[in-house]
């Protein structure tokens, strides 16, 4: 039975002050995107039937290579913020919670890195 | 985490059967039913309401059934014309004021509920508590920094105008709970009608706080919650826009970064 007037309640712990900042980056990777992602699409597209080292040759240009590093980087960054938002609406177990978000985090960071790496790989 | 059996009293049986007295156009009004002293599951009774003998609106039949056919039926009104708020529920599956909802606009059985995914005290009464406590939590009043004048506060009719949209709200609580985001998160979530108070206060020019009321507002479930669903637009019986009121205040708390 919780005795604590239902204003006590809805007050909580008050405001975080962390909202608006996710919500804006969430957009502003979003808009990035929408170039990005057309971009890969069609360069992935246009090269299908190519052979290992042609791709190693596209891949190298400084131009492609700067490319997908920012669609790897804004990619996972917007990937990782739509995710926390799945799990903030319907994980509510805090503990629970908490280790799927460092998970996630994790496993967005790792993908992130390992990416760049191996573009930075074949193109230097 | 994830819950798989459904909540105490979530399944609904199959409950009484009445008839109305008198002989006119009958009509099935199907309605759920709940006591919370009984100890049973909830069930959905059904009525043979005599539509020449009562009003056209859904609360008419309502008060029909009430007062000739069974007295223990519960539920809440006032006003009858759309001002109060009270009858707020959920009819023919979508929710609304039983007051301005017409029987005729309704294809088949007329199915009565109360609002979704709240407490129920009784029947078609839901638990307000929460819902009026975060309503609280917003500081509904004006706050100024400046001494009180001797007349009133002075405000141009283009700042007036501001608040066309926003002061209609009666808070009868049909957006939020329509809102699957209040559904899930309604502890921390403020609500569509909450925040469209919100807003009012934030969009009049005769409030101070504006800074302390976005402060307030920033928070990834308190307003971030809204995913801009828009149920909350198409259930508002008073033709208001919540969900544009949130975007407001979105983009308000995004102009002072």
């Amino acid at each position: 039975m919780n005795l604590r007037h239902p204003l006590a309640r809805v007050k909580g712990l008050g405001a975080s002050g962390e909202g608006s900042h996710h919500w804006w980056l969430q957009r502003v990777t979003a808009i990035a995107l929408v170039p990005l992602s057309l971009w890969f699409v069609f360069s992935i597209v246009g090269h299908i039937g190519d052979d290992h080292a042609a791709a190693l040759a596209w891949v190298g240009q400084p131009g492609v290579a700067l490319m997908l590093m920012l669609f790897l980087g804004f990619m996972l960054y917007h990937a990782q913020l739509g995710v926390q938002v799945v799990l903030e609406d319907y994980v509510h177990s805090e503990p629970v919670k908490l280790a799927l978000m460092l998970i996630v985090k994790g496993l967005a960071l790792v993908a992130g890195l390992g990416g760049i790496l191996a573009v930075l790989r074949v193109a230097l | 985490m994830a819950e798989f059996n459904l909540p105490a009293n979530s399944r609904i049986q199959e409950g009484k059967h009445h008839r109305d007295s008198s002989n006119g156009r009958l009509r099935k009004v199907r309605v759920y039913r709940w006591e919370p002293d009984s100890g049973e599951n909830p069930r959905l009774d059904t009525y043979e309401v005599d539509m020449d003998a009562c009003g056209p609106m859904v609360l008419d039949v309502l008060i029909r059934i009430k007062n000739h056919i069974d007295s223990t039926l519960t539920f809440r009104r006032s006003c009858r014309e759309g001002i109060c708020g009270s009858c707020a529920m959920n009819i023919d599956g979508s929710n609304a004021l039983a007051c301005t909802r017409s029987c005729e606009e309704i294809k088949g059985d007329i199915n009565i509920y109360p609002l979704p995914h709240m407490s129920v005290v009784k029947d078609l009464v839901p638990d307000l508590n929460n819902f009026y406590a975060q309503y609280a939590s917003i500081k509904p009043w004006l706050q100024a920094d400046s001494a009180a004048p001797d007349a009133e506060r002075l405000q141009s009719e283009e700042d007036r105008a501001k608040l066309d949209g926003l002061y209609e709200c009666i808070l009868c609580a049909c957006c939020s709970t329509s809102c699957p985001s209040y559904w899930w998160n309604s502890d921390r979530y403020l609500g569509p009608a909450a925040l469209l108070q919100a807003y009012r206060w934030i969009a009049d020019s005769r409030d101070d706080a504006t800074g302390e009321r976005l402060d307030e507002l920033d928070d990834a479930f308190k307003l971030y919650r809204c995913h801009t669903i828009m149920n909350c637009t198409n259930a508002c019986p008073k033709g208001l826009n919540p969900a544009k009121a949130i975007a407001e205040i979105k983009k308000t708390i995004v102009a002072r970064k």
